[in-house]
Protein backbone atom coordinates (compact mmCIF):
# COMPACT_ATOMS: atom_id res chain seq x y z
CA UNK A 1 0.00 0.00 0.00
CA UNK A 2 2.31 2.49 0.99
CA UNK A 3 4.15 1.62 -2.52
CA UNK A 4 1.37 3.66 -4.27
CA UNK A 5 2.10 6.39 -2.50
CA UNK A 6 5.84 6.75 -3.76
CA UNK A 7 5.58 7.22 -7.32
CA UNK A 8 3.31 10.22 -6.83
CA UNK A 9 4.90 13.55 -5.09
CA UNK A 10 1.73 15.55 -5.37
CA UNK A 11 -0.02 13.27 -3.04
CA UNK A 12 -0.64 15.58 -0.04
CA UNK A 13 -1.80 14.90 3.39
CA UNK A 14 -4.79 13.78 2.56
CA UNK A 15 -3.44 10.52 1.37
CA UNK A 16 -1.40 10.44 4.38
CA UNK A 17 -4.19 10.18 7.02
CA UNK A 18 -6.62 7.83 5.07
CA UNK A 19 -7.36 5.04 7.25
CA UNK A 20 -5.36 2.28 6.29
CA UNK A 21 -8.19 -0.41 4.11
CA UNK A 22 -10.10 -2.09 7.04
CA UNK A 23 -9.77 -5.64 6.33
CA UNK A 24 -10.82 -8.36 9.10
CA UNK A 25 -10.23 -12.08 9.23
CA UNK A 26 -12.94 -14.36 9.53
CA UNK A 27 -13.70 -18.22 9.69
CA UNK A 28 -17.01 -19.56 8.42
CA UNK A 29 -18.53 -23.31 8.72
CA UNK A 30 -18.85 -24.02 5.49
CA UNK A 31 -20.36 -27.50 3.95
CA UNK A 32 -18.42 -29.82 1.80
CA UNK A 33 -19.12 -31.58 -1.57
CA UNK A 34 -16.92 -34.15 -2.25
CA UNK A 35 -17.83 -35.58 -6.28
CA UNK A 36 -16.90 -39.52 -6.78
CA UNK A 37 -16.85 -41.15 -9.62
CA UNK A 38 -18.74 -42.19 -11.26
CA UNK A 39 -20.44 -38.85 -11.41
CA UNK A 40 -23.88 -40.34 -12.65
CA UNK A 41 -24.28 -42.15 -9.00
CA UNK A 42 -23.45 -39.26 -6.82
CA UNK A 43 -25.56 -36.58 -8.71
CA UNK A 44 -28.32 -39.15 -8.40
CA UNK A 45 -27.43 -39.80 -4.76
CA UNK A 46 -27.08 -35.76 -4.47
CA UNK A 47 -31.06 -35.48 -6.27
CA UNK A 48 -31.99 -37.93 -3.70
CA UNK A 49 -30.81 -36.24 -0.79
CA UNK A 50 -32.01 -32.56 -1.96
CA UNK A 51 -35.69 -34.45 -2.80
CA UNK A 52 -35.52 -35.40 1.32
CA UNK A 53 -34.04 -32.20 3.12
CA UNK A 54 -34.65 -29.90 0.66
CA UNK A 55 -33.46 -27.01 2.41
CA UNK A 56 -30.05 -28.64 3.56
CA UNK A 57 -28.02 -26.50 0.75
CA UNK A 58 -29.94 -23.58 1.22
CA UNK A 59 -28.28 -20.45 2.22
CA UNK A 60 -25.26 -22.60 3.56
CA UNK A 61 -21.53 -21.90 1.78
CA UNK A 62 -20.79 -24.96 -0.06
CA UNK A 63 -17.08 -25.53 -0.99
CA UNK A 64 -16.41 -28.29 -3.66
CA UNK A 65 -13.75 -31.00 -2.84
CA UNK A 66 -12.44 -32.18 -6.39
CA UNK A 67 -9.90 -34.83 -4.88
CA UNK A 68 -12.12 -37.66 -5.51
CA UNK A 69 -12.15 -36.40 -9.36
CA UNK A 70 -8.62 -36.20 -10.11
CA UNK A 71 -8.23 -39.12 -11.87
CA UNK A 72 -11.69 -38.83 -14.15
CA UNK A 73 -10.64 -38.10 -17.37
CA UNK A 74 -14.31 -35.61 -17.65
CA UNK A 75 -14.23 -33.69 -21.00
CA UNK A 76 -16.65 -30.86 -21.55
CA UNK A 77 -19.61 -32.81 -22.23
CA UNK A 78 -22.14 -32.01 -19.04
CA UNK A 79 -24.81 -34.70 -20.60
CA UNK A 80 -21.97 -37.13 -19.82
CA UNK A 81 -22.37 -36.76 -16.12
CA UNK A 82 -26.82 -37.55 -16.20
CA UNK A 83 -25.53 -41.25 -17.94
CA UNK A 84 -24.56 -44.04 -15.65
CA UNK A 85 -21.02 -44.28 -17.07
CA UNK A 86 -18.53 -46.53 -15.15
CA UNK A 87 -15.20 -44.83 -14.53
CA UNK A 88 -12.73 -45.79 -17.11
CA UNK A 89 -9.74 -47.22 -16.10
CA UNK A 90 -7.60 -45.24 -17.92
CA UNK A 91 -3.42 -45.46 -17.14
CA UNK A 92 -3.09 -41.79 -18.10
CA UNK A 93 -6.07 -40.27 -15.89
CA UNK A 94 -3.52 -38.30 -13.63
CA UNK A 95 -2.38 -36.04 -16.26
CA UNK A 96 -6.11 -35.33 -17.52
CA UNK A 97 -8.09 -32.14 -15.84
CA UNK A 98 -11.46 -32.61 -14.52
CA UNK A 99 -14.40 -30.35 -15.99
CA UNK A 100 -15.01 -28.51 -13.10
CA UNK A 101 -16.98 -25.60 -14.71
CA UNK A 102 -19.26 -28.35 -16.01
CA UNK A 103 -19.51 -29.65 -12.08
CA UNK A 104 -20.04 -26.36 -10.85
CA UNK A 105 -23.31 -25.28 -13.38
CA UNK A 106 -24.63 -28.99 -13.17
CA UNK A 107 -24.78 -27.83 -9.19
CA UNK A 108 -26.34 -24.17 -9.93
CA UNK A 109 -28.99 -26.40 -11.92
CA UNK A 110 -30.23 -28.24 -8.63
CA UNK A 111 -29.56 -24.67 -6.57
CA UNK A 112 -25.79 -25.32 -5.20
CA UNK A 113 -23.88 -22.66 -5.28
CA UNK A 114 -20.36 -23.26 -5.05
CA UNK A 115 -18.22 -20.66 -3.28
CA UNK A 116 -14.68 -21.68 -3.66
CA UNK A 117 -13.14 -25.09 -4.58
CA UNK A 118 -10.59 -27.48 -2.49
CA UNK A 119 -7.69 -29.38 -3.28
CA UNK A 120 -7.78 -29.05 -6.93
CA UNK A 121 -4.46 -28.13 -9.53
CA UNK A 122 -4.39 -23.91 -9.65
CA UNK A 123 -4.32 -25.12 -13.49
CA UNK A 124 -7.33 -26.43 -13.23
CA UNK A 125 -9.22 -23.51 -12.27
CA UNK A 126 -10.41 -20.77 -14.56
CA UNK A 127 -11.07 -17.12 -13.83
CA UNK A 128 -14.99 -17.24 -14.09
CA UNK A 129 -14.58 -20.48 -11.66
CA UNK A 130 -14.61 -20.22 -7.59
CA UNK A 131 -11.09 -19.51 -6.05
CA UNK A 132 -9.29 -22.36 -4.76
CA UNK A 133 -9.35 -22.45 -1.09
CA UNK A 134 -6.69 -24.15 1.23
CA UNK A 135 -5.85 -24.72 5.12
CA UNK A 136 -9.35 -26.14 5.75
CA UNK A 137 -10.44 -28.17 8.82
CA UNK A 138 -12.64 -30.51 9.12
CA UNK A 139 -15.56 -29.63 11.63
CA UNK A 140 -18.78 -30.86 12.91
CA UNK A 141 -21.92 -29.97 10.93
CA UNK A 142 -25.61 -29.97 12.11
CA UNK A 143 -26.85 -33.12 10.54
CA UNK A 144 -29.70 -32.37 8.43
CA UNK A 145 -33.09 -32.07 10.47
CA UNK A 146 -35.40 -33.72 8.23
CA UNK A 147 -34.01 -37.11 6.46
CA UNK A 148 -37.29 -38.41 7.46
CA UNK A 149 -39.51 -36.92 5.58
CA UNK A 150 -39.83 -33.81 3.29
CA UNK A 151 -41.38 -31.32 5.51
CA UNK A 152 -43.75 -28.30 4.31
CA UNK A 153 -41.19 -25.08 4.82
CA UNK A 154 -42.95 -23.09 7.26
CA UNK A 155 -42.61 -19.05 6.91
CA UNK A 156 -39.93 -18.13 9.32
CA UNK A 157 -41.00 -16.91 12.82
CA UNK A 158 -40.53 -13.44 13.13
CA UNK A 159 -37.80 -12.47 16.00
CA UNK A 160 -39.39 -12.35 19.20
CA UNK A 161 -38.65 -8.59 20.87
CA UNK A 162 -36.93 -9.02 23.47
CA UNK A 163 -39.26 -7.87 26.64
CA UNK A 164 -38.22 -6.72 29.94
CA UNK A 165 -39.41 -7.49 33.49
CA UNK A 166 -39.93 -5.05 35.92
CA UNK A 167 -40.28 -6.67 39.87
CA UNK A 168 -42.27 -4.02 42.12
CA UNK A 169 -40.78 -5.93 45.13
CA UNK A 170 -38.05 -7.41 46.76
CA UNK A 171 -37.18 -10.95 45.79
CA UNK A 172 -37.46 -12.71 48.54
CA UNK A 173 -35.38 -16.01 50.03
CA UNK A 174 -36.73 -19.54 47.91
CA UNK A 175 -38.16 -17.19 45.10
CA UNK A 176 -36.52 -17.51 41.43
CA UNK A 177 -36.99 -15.23 38.21
CA UNK A 178 -36.62 -16.76 35.10
CA UNK A 179 -36.81 -14.70 32.27
CA UNK A 180 -35.28 -16.14 29.32
CA UNK A 181 -35.52 -13.00 26.75
CA UNK A 182 -34.93 -9.83 27.56
CA UNK A 183 -33.84 -7.79 31.04
CA UNK A 184 -34.85 -7.74 34.44
CA UNK A 185 -35.41 -5.27 36.59
CA UNK A 186 -35.91 -5.12 40.75
CA UNK A 187 -36.64 -2.49 42.28
CA UNK A 188 -36.02 -4.02 45.49
CA UNK A 189 -33.18 -6.32 47.06
CA UNK A 190 -32.71 -9.96 45.90
CA UNK A 191 -32.57 -11.83 49.14
CA UNK A 192 -30.05 -14.08 50.02
CA UNK A 193 -31.39 -17.73 48.68
CA UNK A 194 -33.28 -16.07 45.69
CA UNK A 195 -32.20 -16.19 42.27
CA UNK A 196 -32.83 -14.25 38.80
CA UNK A 197 -31.93 -16.18 35.60
CA UNK A 198 -32.22 -13.36 32.71
CA UNK A 199 -31.69 -13.78 28.86
CA UNK A 200 -30.53 -10.30 29.00
CA UNK A 201 -29.25 -8.15 31.66
CA UNK A 202 -30.05 -7.76 35.59
CA UNK A 203 -30.43 -4.44 37.13
CA UNK A 204 -31.18 -4.49 40.84
CA UNK A 205 -31.95 -1.23 42.62
CA UNK A 206 -31.66 -2.90 46.19
CA UNK A 207 -28.95 -5.40 47.66
CA UNK A 208 -28.10 -8.39 45.28
CA UNK A 209 -27.41 -11.00 48.77
CA UNK A 210 -28.87 -13.92 46.38
CA UNK A 211 -27.72 -15.32 42.65
CA UNK A 212 -27.95 -13.56 39.57
CA UNK A 213 -27.35 -15.06 35.92
CA UNK A 214 -27.53 -12.77 32.97
CA UNK A 215 -27.00 -13.76 29.67
CA UNK A 216 -28.44 -17.12 29.98
CA UNK A 217 -29.09 -18.98 27.07
CA UNK A 218 -25.55 -17.09 25.40
CA UNK A 219 -25.72 -13.46 25.78
CA UNK A 220 -22.46 -12.35 26.43
CA UNK A 221 -22.97 -8.84 26.42
CA UNK A 222 -25.49 -8.82 29.19
CA UNK A 223 -24.86 -7.06 32.70
CA UNK A 224 -25.53 -7.13 36.26
CA UNK A 225 -25.81 -3.74 38.04
CA UNK A 226 -26.92 -3.37 41.48
CA UNK A 227 -26.93 -0.82 44.58
CA UNK A 228 -25.55 -3.37 47.16
CA UNK A 229 -23.04 -6.02 45.74
CA UNK A 230 -23.33 -9.16 48.29
CA UNK A 231 -24.10 -11.61 45.96
CA UNK A 232 -24.04 -15.60 46.45
CA UNK A 233 -23.15 -16.18 43.07
CA UNK A 234 -22.74 -14.43 39.82
CA UNK A 235 -23.01 -15.46 36.09
CA UNK A 236 -22.66 -13.92 32.63
CA UNK A 237 -23.15 -16.26 29.78
CA UNK A 238 -22.48 -19.62 31.25
CA UNK A 239 -19.32 -18.22 33.53
CA UNK A 240 -19.80 -17.91 37.34
CA UNK A 241 -17.74 -16.84 40.25
CA UNK A 242 -19.33 -17.53 43.78
CA UNK A 243 -19.05 -15.04 46.74
CA UNK A 244 -16.07 -16.63 48.14
CA UNK A 245 -14.00 -15.55 44.65
CA UNK A 246 -14.88 -11.96 43.97
CA UNK A 247 -13.56 -9.03 45.24
CA UNK A 248 -13.87 -8.34 48.73
CA UNK A 249 -13.71 -4.81 48.32
CA UNK A 250 -16.36 -4.40 46.27
CA UNK A 251 -18.80 -6.37 48.94
CA UNK A 252 -21.93 -3.41 49.36
CA UNK A 253 -20.80 -1.36 46.78
CA UNK A 254 -22.75 -0.27 44.39
CA UNK A 255 -21.11 -2.85 41.36
CA UNK A 256 -21.33 -3.37 37.43
CA UNK A 257 -20.30 -6.95 36.40
CA UNK A 258 -19.82 -7.89 33.07
CA UNK A 259 -18.02 -10.12 30.18
CA UNK A 260 -14.45 -9.23 28.75
CA UNK A 261 -13.67 -12.00 26.52
CA UNK A 262 -14.16 -15.57 28.83
CA UNK A 263 -13.58 -13.53 32.01
CA UNK A 264 -15.80 -11.83 34.41
CA UNK A 265 -15.36 -8.26 34.89
CA UNK A 266 -16.80 -6.40 37.82
CA UNK A 267 -16.05 -2.81 39.09
CA UNK A 268 -17.78 0.05 41.54
CA UNK A 269 -20.26 1.72 40.00
CA UNK A 270 -19.57 5.29 42.39
CA UNK B 1 -65.76 -9.89 61.96
CA UNK B 2 -62.56 -10.87 63.76
CA UNK B 3 -58.98 -10.30 62.35
CA UNK B 4 -57.24 -13.32 61.85
CA UNK B 5 -53.10 -12.86 62.74
CA UNK B 6 -51.16 -15.97 61.80
CA UNK B 7 -47.73 -16.02 63.87
CA UNK B 8 -44.85 -17.67 61.88
CA UNK B 9 -40.80 -17.44 61.30
CA UNK B 10 -40.01 -20.57 59.26
CA UNK B 11 -37.34 -20.95 61.38
CA UNK B 12 -38.24 -23.37 64.77
CA UNK B 13 -37.47 -22.56 68.14
CA UNK B 14 -37.82 -18.72 68.15
CA UNK B 15 -40.39 -17.82 69.86
CA UNK B 16 -44.16 -17.95 67.89
CA UNK B 17 -45.72 -19.73 70.42
CA UNK B 18 -44.23 -17.39 72.93
CA UNK B 19 -45.18 -14.62 71.19
CA UNK B 20 -48.65 -15.95 70.61
CA UNK B 21 -49.43 -16.48 73.79
CA UNK B 22 -48.17 -12.78 74.81
CA UNK B 23 -49.98 -11.34 72.41
CA UNK B 24 -53.39 -13.18 72.38
CA UNK B 25 -53.57 -12.67 76.71
CA UNK B 26 -52.34 -8.72 76.14
CA UNK B 27 -55.11 -8.25 73.59
CA UNK B 28 -57.74 -10.01 76.18
CA UNK B 29 -56.17 -8.17 79.42
CA UNK B 30 -57.39 -5.02 76.68
CA UNK B 31 -60.90 -6.23 76.55
CA UNK B 32 -60.70 -7.59 73.10
CA UNK B 33 -62.36 -11.10 72.79
CA UNK B 34 -59.33 -12.84 71.49
CA UNK B 35 -59.34 -17.04 70.41
CA UNK B 36 -55.57 -18.21 69.83
CA UNK B 37 -55.25 -21.76 67.21
CA UNK B 38 -52.42 -23.77 67.67
CA UNK B 39 -52.13 -25.19 64.25
CA UNK B 40 -48.87 -27.31 64.92
CA UNK B 41 -50.62 -30.46 64.47
CA UNK B 42 -48.58 -33.60 66.05
CA UNK B 43 -46.20 -31.26 68.11
CA UNK B 44 -48.78 -28.94 69.99
CA UNK B 45 -47.34 -26.68 72.62
CA UNK B 46 -49.82 -23.42 73.17
CA UNK B 47 -51.75 -25.27 75.48
CA UNK B 48 -48.48 -26.00 77.68
CA UNK B 49 -47.49 -22.23 77.02
CA UNK B 50 -51.05 -21.18 77.60
CA UNK B 51 -51.90 -23.88 80.98
CA UNK B 52 -54.60 -25.56 79.48
CA UNK B 53 -52.94 -28.85 78.63
CA UNK B 54 -55.24 -30.45 81.12
CA UNK B 55 -58.37 -29.36 79.95
CA UNK B 56 -58.14 -30.69 76.50
CA UNK B 57 -61.08 -32.59 74.99
CA UNK B 58 -61.74 -31.89 71.32
CA UNK B 59 -59.27 -30.49 69.07
CA UNK B 60 -58.83 -28.35 65.65
CA UNK B 61 -58.61 -31.76 63.90
CA UNK B 62 -61.83 -32.68 65.74
CA UNK B 63 -63.42 -29.66 64.30
CA UNK B 64 -61.92 -29.77 60.79
CA UNK B 65 -63.11 -32.99 60.01
CA UNK B 66 -66.69 -32.59 61.84
CA UNK B 67 -66.22 -34.81 64.57
CA UNK B 68 -66.50 -32.19 66.70
CA UNK B 69 -68.43 -28.80 67.21
CA UNK B 70 -66.27 -25.53 67.02
CA UNK B 71 -67.76 -24.63 70.96
CA UNK B 72 -67.42 -27.66 72.75
CA UNK B 73 -63.11 -27.83 71.51
CA UNK B 74 -62.66 -24.14 72.39
CA UNK B 75 -60.77 -23.87 75.82
CA UNK B 76 -61.80 -20.76 78.15
CA UNK B 77 -58.77 -19.49 79.31
CA UNK B 78 -59.32 -19.21 83.95
CA UNK B 79 -57.89 -16.45 84.22
CA UNK B 80 -58.94 -13.87 81.21
CA UNK B 81 -62.53 -14.63 79.91
CA UNK B 82 -62.20 -13.12 77.12
CA UNK B 83 -59.18 -15.42 75.47
CA UNK B 84 -60.07 -18.70 74.50
CA UNK B 85 -57.73 -21.65 73.09
CA UNK B 86 -58.69 -23.89 70.23
CA UNK B 87 -55.89 -26.68 70.63
CA UNK B 88 -54.12 -28.53 68.15
CA UNK B 89 -53.70 -32.31 68.27
CA UNK B 90 -51.01 -34.10 69.41
CA UNK B 91 -51.70 -37.32 67.96
CA UNK B 92 -52.51 -36.80 64.29
CA UNK B 93 -50.09 -35.01 61.55
CA UNK B 94 -50.15 -32.30 59.26
CA UNK B 95 -51.55 -34.47 56.36
CA UNK B 96 -55.49 -34.29 58.37
CA UNK B 97 -55.63 -30.86 58.36
CA UNK B 98 -58.17 -30.20 54.34
CA UNK B 99 -58.46 -26.79 52.72
CA UNK B 100 -62.04 -26.73 53.34
CA UNK B 101 -62.10 -27.83 56.66
CA UNK B 102 -59.76 -25.24 58.10
CA UNK B 103 -61.72 -22.48 55.95
CA UNK B 104 -64.40 -22.92 57.32
CA UNK B 105 -63.35 -22.95 60.78
CA UNK B 106 -61.72 -19.87 60.31
CA UNK B 107 -64.76 -18.56 59.28
CA UNK B 108 -66.53 -20.15 61.98
CA UNK B 109 -64.17 -18.33 64.65
CA UNK B 110 -64.08 -14.74 62.25
CA UNK B 111 -68.00 -14.59 63.18
CA UNK B 112 -67.19 -15.31 67.19
CA UNK B 113 -63.92 -13.00 68.01
CA UNK B 114 -62.10 -9.37 67.59
CA UNK B 115 -59.01 -11.38 67.06
CA UNK B 116 -57.90 -14.90 66.01
CA UNK B 117 -54.45 -15.59 66.32
CA UNK B 118 -53.00 -18.73 64.52
CA UNK B 119 -49.97 -20.27 65.82
CA UNK B 120 -48.28 -21.51 62.75
CA UNK B 121 -45.53 -24.32 62.64
CA UNK B 122 -41.96 -24.35 62.30
CA UNK B 123 -41.13 -24.80 58.33
CA UNK B 124 -43.02 -24.06 54.95
CA UNK B 125 -45.05 -27.18 54.42
CA UNK B 126 -48.60 -27.94 54.70
CA UNK B 127 -48.79 -27.14 58.24
CA UNK B 128 -47.58 -23.37 57.87
CA UNK B 129 -49.20 -23.29 54.01
CA UNK B 130 -52.92 -23.76 55.80
CA UNK B 131 -51.78 -21.32 59.01
CA UNK B 132 -51.13 -18.55 56.99
CA UNK B 133 -53.67 -19.48 54.10
CA UNK B 134 -56.81 -16.99 55.47
CA UNK B 135 -54.88 -14.09 57.50
CA UNK B 136 -55.30 -11.04 57.43
CA UNK B 137 -52.17 -9.91 59.25
CA UNK B 138 -48.64 -11.57 59.40
CA UNK B 139 -46.64 -11.38 62.80
CA UNK B 140 -43.09 -12.78 61.78
CA UNK B 141 -41.40 -13.49 64.03
CA UNK B 142 -37.35 -12.98 63.99
CA UNK B 143 -34.18 -13.85 66.05
CA UNK B 144 -31.12 -11.39 65.30
CA UNK B 145 -29.02 -14.15 63.65
CA UNK B 146 -28.67 -15.05 59.74
CA UNK B 147 -30.91 -18.11 59.64
CA UNK B 148 -33.87 -17.03 61.38
CA UNK B 149 -33.48 -13.64 59.28
CA UNK B 150 -33.37 -15.27 56.10
CA UNK B 151 -35.95 -18.11 56.50
CA UNK B 152 -38.08 -15.33 57.64
CA UNK B 153 -37.62 -13.93 54.57
CA UNK B 154 -38.95 -16.79 52.55
CA UNK B 155 -41.53 -17.23 54.89
CA UNK B 156 -42.51 -13.23 53.73
CA UNK B 157 -42.19 -14.67 50.18
CA UNK B 158 -44.68 -17.24 50.67
CA UNK B 159 -46.87 -14.92 52.47
CA UNK B 160 -47.03 -12.63 49.37
CA UNK B 161 -47.77 -15.96 46.90
CA UNK B 162 -50.12 -18.52 48.90
CA UNK B 163 -52.39 -16.52 51.05
CA UNK B 164 -56.12 -16.15 50.40
CA UNK B 165 -55.31 -12.10 50.20
CA UNK B 166 -52.21 -12.37 48.07
CA UNK B 167 -53.98 -14.37 45.52
CA UNK B 168 -56.80 -12.21 45.60
CA UNK B 169 -54.56 -9.08 44.82
CA UNK B 170 -55.04 -7.47 48.23
CA UNK B 171 -52.72 -6.23 50.54
CA UNK B 172 -51.48 -8.53 53.68
CA UNK B 173 -50.45 -6.58 56.47
CA UNK B 174 -46.75 -8.21 57.23
CA UNK B 175 -44.99 -6.88 60.91
CA UNK B 176 -41.79 -8.01 62.20
CA UNK B 177 -41.15 -9.19 66.07
CA UNK B 178 -37.67 -9.13 67.04
CA UNK B 179 -37.13 -11.67 69.66
CA UNK B 180 -34.54 -12.34 72.28
CA UNK B 181 -33.13 -9.21 71.23
CA UNK B 182 -29.59 -7.91 73.51
CA UNK B 183 -28.54 -4.69 72.68
CA UNK B 184 -25.23 -5.29 74.48
CA UNK B 185 -24.06 -8.15 72.12
CA UNK B 186 -25.94 -6.17 69.37
CA UNK B 187 -23.91 -3.46 69.91
CA UNK B 188 -20.55 -5.84 70.34
CA UNK B 189 -21.11 -7.49 66.56
CA UNK B 190 -22.44 -10.87 68.27
CA UNK B 191 -25.73 -10.38 67.03
CA UNK B 192 -27.43 -8.62 64.31
CA UNK B 193 -28.25 -5.17 65.22
CA UNK B 194 -32.37 -4.22 64.87
CA UNK B 195 -31.58 -2.08 61.79
CA UNK B 196 -29.66 -4.68 59.78
CA UNK B 197 -32.69 -7.07 60.66
CA UNK B 198 -35.14 -4.67 59.19
CA UNK B 199 -32.88 -3.92 55.75
CA UNK B 200 -33.13 -7.35 54.95
CA UNK B 201 -36.52 -8.23 55.18
CA UNK B 202 -38.06 -4.60 54.69
CA UNK B 203 -41.66 -4.93 56.82
CA UNK B 204 -42.53 -2.87 59.36
CA UNK B 205 -41.28 -3.33 63.11
CA UNK B 206 -43.94 -4.71 64.83
CA UNK B 207 -41.98 -4.69 68.46
CA UNK B 208 -38.38 -5.65 69.58
CA UNK B 209 -38.62 -8.11 72.40
CA UNK B 210 -35.48 -8.25 74.91
CA UNK B 211 -34.08 -11.58 75.66
CA UNK B 212 -35.10 -12.28 79.34
CA UNK B 213 -35.64 -14.91 82.03
CA UNK B 214 -39.00 -13.96 81.92
CA UNK B 215 -40.25 -15.77 78.87
CA UNK B 216 -38.91 -18.87 80.17
CA UNK B 217 -40.49 -18.49 83.85
CA UNK B 218 -43.69 -18.02 82.51
CA UNK B 219 -43.68 -20.82 79.69
CA UNK B 220 -42.86 -23.35 82.90
CA UNK B 221 -45.26 -21.94 84.57
CA UNK B 222 -48.11 -21.98 81.69
CA UNK B 223 -48.70 -18.46 81.61
CA UNK B 224 -48.55 -15.95 78.94
CA UNK B 225 -45.75 -13.28 80.24
CA UNK B 226 -47.68 -10.70 79.36
CA UNK B 227 -49.80 -12.01 82.24
CA UNK B 228 -47.35 -13.30 84.25
CA UNK B 229 -44.84 -10.37 84.79
CA UNK B 230 -46.81 -7.16 83.17
CA UNK B 231 -44.17 -5.10 84.19
CA UNK B 232 -41.27 -7.40 82.76
CA UNK B 233 -39.58 -6.06 79.47
CA UNK B 234 -40.70 -8.35 77.38
CA UNK B 235 -44.29 -8.46 78.65
CA UNK B 236 -44.03 -4.36 77.94
CA UNK B 237 -42.76 -4.86 74.52
CA UNK B 238 -45.29 -7.13 73.81
CA UNK B 239 -48.03 -4.82 75.31
CA UNK B 240 -46.67 -2.05 73.10
CA UNK B 241 -47.29 -4.63 69.97
CA UNK B 242 -50.45 -5.09 70.89
CA UNK B 243 -50.99 -1.07 71.10
CA UNK B 244 -49.47 -0.80 67.82
CA UNK B 245 -51.71 -3.51 66.01
CA UNK B 246 -54.78 -1.94 67.38
CA UNK B 247 -53.78 1.42 65.49
CA UNK B 248 -52.82 3.39 68.32
CA UNK B 249 -48.88 5.12 67.51
CA UNK B 250 -46.44 3.91 69.99
CA UNK B 251 -42.95 5.06 70.30
CA UNK B 252 -40.55 2.10 69.39
CA UNK B 253 -38.34 1.51 72.66
CA UNK B 254 -36.64 -1.68 73.31
CA UNK B 255 -37.51 -2.14 76.87
CA UNK B 256 -34.77 -3.25 79.71
CA UNK B 257 -35.07 -4.75 82.97
CA UNK B 258 -34.97 -1.92 85.45
CA UNK B 259 -32.50 -2.88 87.95
CA UNK B 260 -31.73 -0.36 91.09
CA UNK B 261 -28.13 0.17 91.29
CA UNK B 262 -28.34 -2.32 94.67
CA UNK B 263 -29.36 -4.79 92.77
CA UNK B 264 -26.48 -4.55 90.50
CA UNK B 265 -24.64 -4.86 93.41
CA UNK B 266 -26.31 -7.97 94.51
CA UNK B 267 -26.47 -10.10 91.65
CA UNK B 268 -22.62 -9.25 91.19
CA UNK B 269 -21.96 -10.63 94.72
CA UNK B 270 -23.62 -13.35 94.05
CA UNK B 271 -22.19 -14.17 91.05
Amino acid sequence: MASGNNSSTAVTSISLTRPSLPLRGRSFRALVLAPETPLGDWFSHLDALVQRSPTLFSERAVILDVSGLAKDPLRGDAARLETAEPAEDDTDAAAATPDIAGLVDELKQRGIRIMGVEKAEPAWLGPALPPLLSGGRPAEMAPPADVKAPEPVKAPEPPRKPNSLVLENPLRSGQSVYHPEGDVTVMGSVASGAEILAGGSIHIYGALRGRAIAGAGGNPRARICCRKFEPELIGIDGLFRTADTTDPKLRKKAVQVWLEGETLRMAALD
Amino acid sequence: MAKIIVVTSGKGGVGKTTTTAALGAALAQAGQNVCVVDFDVGLRNLDLIMGAERRVVYDLINVVQGDAKLTQALIRDKRLDTLALLPASQTRDKDALTDEGVARVIGELREKFDWVICDSPAGIERGATLAMRHADIAVVVTNPEVSSVRDSDRIIGLLDSKTERAEKGEHLEKHLILTRYDPGRAERGEMLKIEDVLEILSIPLLAVVPESEEVLKASNLGSPVTLNAPQSAPARAYIDAVRRLRGETVEMIVPSEKRSLLGKLFTRRAA
